[in-house]
């Protein structure tokens, strides 16, 4: 079988129609008699409602409806925990999840109050204007240290405080390390991110056909398959009745998934009720205080190495900052505390955390999902220890990597999908030596560093590493069929965000059944195309889906060439399957295209043998016993301005290892879009929230995406440990770029302004002009 | 509370900073300050196309503040789409394609008209020779699809102290010719700016015109800003102009910053502290010191109001001594 | 308030349309569902995504910063209007495929429009000056750097094919 498509750089599928904007996003759904919503949001961080006047709003023309949480009755509850904390029996988890309406009191700006449904958007904005509530304004615990302080304004009044969770995980042991280290650093570090802000927003619409008894639900969602089966269960239907179309999105990177956002619930509710079809755009003001951010932690963390630099030890006790709920479990802390470790050996490692609630929006995974946390710890708390003892700073890494005939590798921790936290494969050497010579490590430090600072360029750099864990369960699925037009159908249940699955997705197959790429039709994201599936999220849909595809694919394959066996009457091993049809080597004229022969498979008379299936068509499932660890190492030069302390990337390398490339296209798309976000979140990103909870900067104009002058050219390169999890080797890339930008970007720093002879440490993220100029005196 | 006035030409982007600034005044009494409740889409309003000047001006005095002049839009429109901004009545300026107009005065001067937009301004060879402090200016006005439409006029009259263009005209001792269907009058740049987001022309006036004075020879001049981003507004900049006679001593100086005060500011100390001099490192420095001491940044979420204050020193000295250079250049126009 | 209806007559993509809206309706708003041409997105609707970048009498202009009122006699070219009446995608659009310029694709129509005008501009243009005038275009997936590579392609395209 020759591999035509898999690995090779091929253009995507979807971008004809979303290149002459005839893709369908959410808000491009239009329906005869469509109605328009908006939602009353809380102005206050913490306060009771005393009253609401829906009067005057009510009376406005062109206003259908207006509800708030009484009008839901029994369908308003708390929604479920999308993800439980992990089976560990010393983990402690207070589960407080967001109802779709507040109903007693506000824990957060932005929270929804009431639903006001009308026949234009305009309209609707103009009833909420209308509205008169009476609030009661309640003291505010807005960030970690407040609500974790003794006394805090509860967020919960039925918990005692506002600890939310604590999971602690041990190996080896840290307290005879540190008494045995020639060395021990201690430090506090802060990481604080921000939102995804992706450019498109969310949205919901929904269409309730009473003759037909069936709801369509249009939904920005990063998960279809577990919104179906839960709006099924809130609105007393059964799954089959409801289809959940997640159409082309916008961006997802972790927030378009929630189960509920309180719109998914309200929009179809109202469908239902009113029977004409509801449409609900967020706005992007109102997607800084609706849409789920990702936050603060404050790391106490310490490091016990013995003179070489090789790490003996790590402790870390963290606080992270949940917001007002928790629906989505421990994925963020858990992913800090594992991928803190690296792809270092560290033999002793005591990592707890404590999650506190604040008057805050909810803290959901956000590309990199807490991995940008722990990450910042280690690589910072290397650099210090580089310092301190003397030894270059991409060495004292070198010197620390788990070797390469180690794996696979347990860490001996509880990993983010239950599983324990097991490196599958990897070699990091190849991948620092690439990267070191692909930024000029040394002649940068010998030649070029000092020529430049002596001609008043204030240049520095940096080289970080990190391992990303990837592909993770529970299991994706794929269901495969050769069309009788010739055309391959081919449908999985995650859905698509811009990740290229319907074209990365169709190369799996493509290979496998002998036909082209662009003629295999990817149908993602629909409930009535494929029932099963968990979602795109923690870079596993290739990894994940990809595998059950392939072994789709494989059973396809199988198929036709015993259907083409009978046919012809000859042996599998005679036939050839190639260019979309099935032929007898070397025979002339005895060839038949896919199509027909799928026709053949599935007569309309006669009988047929006993176990046999109808059509070419196989559906498999994939469920990883844990998830493949990619690798990364990224380096940077920067020049900082010392009087402005404005900052330009001079160069910027990533080498990468993401086991067997798909396509190399997409991998570098995903690369150079991770690596973007992360110059977001280290240099120009931060939701500034005051002490009563006010989102003081949520607009696109004060809180800064990076644009194509903040963004460097970035240079690629891969190296390939193929994981041993999946028949394809692949291990997930979709997140890698976003991970370790934050301590590249204070260790450059530090080396361009040559902090450290100055006594000065960068040990939070994010960093700016002006936090800078704090850090180095100013005032 | 009850909406000020001067509230609803807030900018949509720094309406955020510019409540909360205020509401810092009002400290520990009161209920717990809110921001403005996150809406979208313009409130309704009753659109006039203008037909002539002579109509529009008579309408703008019969709605008075009710009415708001659309030129450009670039900075009305995303403060009404967020319904920072509601005015009950717009008039459109855009159908009177003659206020869109860039011409030199009696004097070697140019009138920029209300309708003429960046673009406009940006791509004249003229003003590029002659007016060489505007076009520096305008290259870091947000981005070219917002200079497709936004007018200089607009910006002056919008009043954003964070605005490159009004310490422009400051710097420059533009003079603003305002018109009303009562009668004209001509306002000092120095006397247009009163407030954050506030000028001095009247509920019956329109912006109609811009006039920049000659520049003297050996005349060189600098804009400079420090912004997060390309484009964004300024944490901090500067205009600066400097006029040397034939010994090369300093005649003229003119400094004016953005986003320093509640107005473009333009401290008389500091441009003092050059004139009659012979400019050197010493004069910057204590220019630049003389500067920092006078203004009055306001802060904000991108900017410490003392990293604004220190960005104003480092940019003079900076400034200054481009423009210096500029004076001195042999191709400095005569 | 009243709600006044306005009729608004102008070219879009070449063909003349005519819509009667409230004064209030932003051009976005009525390119995309009074007119139908939902391939031009909405972002923010505050001027900084870009997005809705749209050509307004050849020049790029925001569409979610203009009342449609405004549009009255005058034409609009939105990204439905590039590609050939076949379906044929222009030199920009093969180049942003060939090159991986675009991910999930909702900034894609904004930067087309964008890069379409400054390319008759710019014929030859430096990285640097693709990167200036991307500037006010916001992409949260790709990095950027396939997209200047698109446009690097298409000039060098449209330069050979001369």
């Amino acid at each position: 079988m020759t591999t035509r498509f898999f690995g090779a750089p091929i253009t995507r599928n979807e971008d004809p129609r979303l290149l002459t904007g005839q893709a369908l996003f959410v808000d491009d759904v239009e329906l005869a008699g469509l109605l328009h919503a908006a939602l009353l949001r809380s102005p206050l961080a913490h306060a009771r409602i005393r009253s609401i006047d829906l009067a005057a709003a009510r009376a406005r023309p062109g206003v259908v409806a207006i509800y708030t949480a009484e009008d839901l009755g029994a369908v308003w509850k708390p929604g479920p925990l999308v993800v439980p904390p992990p089976p560990l029996e010393q983990v402690v988890y207070h589960t407080r999840t967001q109802g779709p309406l507040v109903k007693h009191k506000i824990r957060h700006v932005g929270e929804p109050i009431a639903f006001v449904v009308a026949e234009s958007r305009a309209i609707a904005e103009d009833a909420l204007d209308d509205i008169v509530v009476d609030y009661e304004p309640l003291p505010v615990a807005a960030d970690l240290l407040t609500a974790a302080a003794p006394g805090a304004p509860r967020v919960h009044d039925d918990l005692p405080d506002n600890v939310a969770a604590q999971l602690r995980q041990t190996k080896g042991d840290y307290a005879a390390a540190a008494t045995r280290a020639a060395l021990v650093i201690k430090r506090r570090f802060r990481y604080d991110r921000g939102c995804s802000s992706p450019i498109e927003t969310r949205g919901v619409v929904a269409e309730w056909n009473a003759k037909a008894d069936r709801l369509t639900v249009w939904d920005t969602t990063q998960a279809p398959v577990f919104l179906r089966n839960g709006l099924a269960g809130v609105l007393g239907l059964s799954e089959r009745q409801v289809r959940v179309i997640a159409p082309f999105i916008g961006g997802g990177f972790g927030p378009k998934i929630v189960m509920f956002y309180p719109e998914e619930i309200l929009v179809p509710w109202a469908a239902m009720r009113l029977e004409r079809p509801v449409k609900w755009i967020e706005d992007r003001s109102e997607h800084f205080v609706a849409t789920t951010h990702e936050r603060d932690q404050i790391h106490d963390a310490e490091i016990a190495l013995a003179p070489d630099g090789r790490i003996l030890g790590v402790k870390d006790v963290f606080l992270h900052d949940m917001g007002a709920y928790d629906p989505y479990g421990l994925t963020i802390p858990l992913n800090s505390q594992c991928t803190l470790l690296g792809p270092y050996a560290i033999p002793s490692y005591d990592s707890s955390f404590t999650c506190y609630f604040t008057h805050k929006p909810i803290v959901t995974p956000y590309r990199g999902a807490g991995r940008q946390h722990g990450v910042f710890v280690i690589e910072r708390l290397l650099d210090l220890a580089a310092q301190a003892l003397g030894i270059d700073r991409a060495e004292i890494r070198r010197r620390n990597f788990i070797a390469p005939d180690a794996f696979p590798h347990d860490n001996e921790i509880m990993f983010q999908d239950f599983a324990a936290l097991k490196y599958d494969s990897g070699n990091y050497a190849p991948m620092l030596d690439k990267l070191l010579e692909m930024i000029g490590y040394d002649a940068f430090l010998k030649d070029e560093q000092p020529t430049l600072r002596a001609a008043g360029k204030h240049v520095g750099i940096a080289v970080v590493c990190y391992v990303e864990g990837t592909g993770i369960g529970p299991y994706e699925g794929a269901k495969i069929q050769v069309q009788s037009s010739g055309r391959v159908s081919l449908a999985t249940g995650t859905g698509t965000q811009g990740q290229g699955h319907y074209t990365s997705f169709a190369q799996i197959a493509a290979d496998q059944l002998g036909v082209d790429v662009r003629d295999i039709d990817v149908v993602t994201g629909d409930t009535d195309q494929f029932y099963w599936g968990a979602g795109t999220f923690a870079s596993r849909g290739a990894v994940v889906a990809g595998t059950a595809i392939d072994q789709a694919a494989k059973v396809v394959r199988q198929k036709i060439l015993r259907t083409a066996a009978e046919h012809f009457e000859c042996a599998e091993q005679d036939l050839v399957l190639e260019n979309g049809a099935v032929a007898v080597n070397g025979v002339p004229g005895k060839s038949i295209a896919l199509g027909a022969l799928a026709g053949l498979a599935n007569p309309m008379r006669g009988a047929v043998a006993a176990g046999t299936e109808p059509g070419l068509e196989a559906t498999s499932y994939f469920g990883p016993p844990y998830g493949a660890t990619a690798s990364g190492a990224h380096a940077m030069i920067v020049e900082v301005d010392p009087e402005t302390l404005m900052l330009t990337i001079k160069k910027y390398v990533v080498v990468h290892d993401c086991g067997t490339i798909i396509n190399p296209l997409i991998v570098a798309g995903q690369v150079q879009g991770g690596v973007a976000q992360g110059i977001g979140n280290a240099f120009y990103e931060q939701l500034v929230f005051d002490a009563e909870g006010q989102l003081l900067n949520g607009t696109l104009a004060d809180y800064l995406l990076p644009s194509a002058l903040e963004v460097p050219r970035m240079e690629l390169a891969h190296t390939v440990t193929p994981s041993p999890l999946n028949p394809l080797g692949i291990k997930g890339v979709g997140e890698a770029g976003a991970i370790p930008v934050g301590p590249l970007f204070a260790q450059a720093i530090e080396n361009a302004l040559d902090l450290p002879a100055k006594g000065i440490e960068l040990l939070e993220i994010p960093l700016s002009p002006n936090r800078l100029w704090q850090l180095l005196g100013g005032s | 509370m009850p909406v000020a006035s001067h509230e609803r030409r807030l900018g949509a982007g720094r309406l955020v900073r510019r409540v909360h600034r205020r509401s810092s005044l009002t400290a520990c009494q009161g209920p717990p300050r809110e921001l403005p409740p996150r809406r979208m889409k313009p409130a309704a309003f009753a659109y006039h196309a203008a037909e002539t000047l002579e109509q529009a001006l008579a309408l703008k005095a019969q709605l008075g503040d009710e009415a708001r002049w659309l030129a450009g839009g670039q900075s009305l429109l995303p403060a009404m789409n967020l319904r920072l901004a509601r005015p009950a009545a717009l008039i459109d300026l855009n159908p009177l394609a003659a206020l869109d107009v860039i011409a030199p005065t009696a004097d070697g001067g140019w009138r920029i008209g209300a309708l003429t937009r960046y673009r406009g301004i940006e791509r004249d060879a003229r003003i590029a020779r002659a007016q060489p402090l505007l076009s520096e200016a305008l290259s870091q006005v947000a981005h070219p699809q917002i200079r497709n439409r936004g007018t200089l006029c607009g910006n002056l009259a919008h009043a954003d102290p964070a605005s490159e263009l009004p310490a422009v005209m400051l710097a420059l001792d533009a003079r603003l010719h305002a018109r009303s269907a009562a009668g004209a009058r001509w306002i000092a740049a120095a006397d247009f700016f009163r407030d954050i987001f506030t000028t001095a022309l009247a509920q019956d006036e329109l912006l109609i015109e811009v006039e920049l004075p000659k520049l003297p020879a050996r005349t060189g001049s600098c804009f400079l800003e420090v912004a997060r981003r390309r484009g964004d507004f300024a944490m901090m900049g500067i205009a600066a102009v400097l006029t040397l006679d034939q010994d090369g001593i300093c005649g003229h100086a003119s400094l004016a910053y953005c986003n320093a005060g509640a107005t473009p500011q333009r401290p008389r100390a500091a441009a003092q502290a050059l004139i009659g001099r012979r400019v050197g490192a010493p004069e910057i420095d204590e220019a630049a010191a003389l500067a920092q001491q006078a203004i009055d940044p306001p802060g904000s979420v991108q900017a410490d109001a003392g990293f604004q204050r220190h960005l104003a020193g480092v940019l003079t000295r900076r400034a200054l001594r481009r423009a210096l250079e500029r004076a001195a250049a042999p191709e400095t126009p005569a | 308030m009243s709600a006044t209806r306005h009729r608004v007559s102008l070219t879009v993509n070449g063909a003349p349309r005519t819509t009667e809206i409230e004064a209030r309706a932003l051009l976005s708003d009525v390119l995309r569902h009074e007119l139908g041409l939902s391939g031009t997105h909405v972002g923010c609707e505050q001027g900084v995504c870009g997005a809705c970048t749209v050509l307004f009498d050849g020049l790029p202009v925001r569409a979610c910063l203009m009342l449609a009122v405004q549009a009255t006699g005058h034409a609009i070219t939105t990204v439905e209007g590039l590609a050939g009446a076949d379906g044929t995608l222009d030199g920009l659009q093969t180049a942003f495929r060939d090159t991986h310029a675009l991910q999930c694709g909702y900034c894609t129509p904004g930067i087309l429009i964008t890069m379409r005008a400054f390319l008759d501009e710019h014929p030859a243009p430096s990285e640097a000056e693709i990167r200036e005038a991307l500037s006010g275009n916001l992409c949260r997936c790709t990095g950027y750097q396939h997209i200047v590579d698109a446009v690097l392609l298409a000039a060098a395209r449209r330069r050979a094919a001369a």
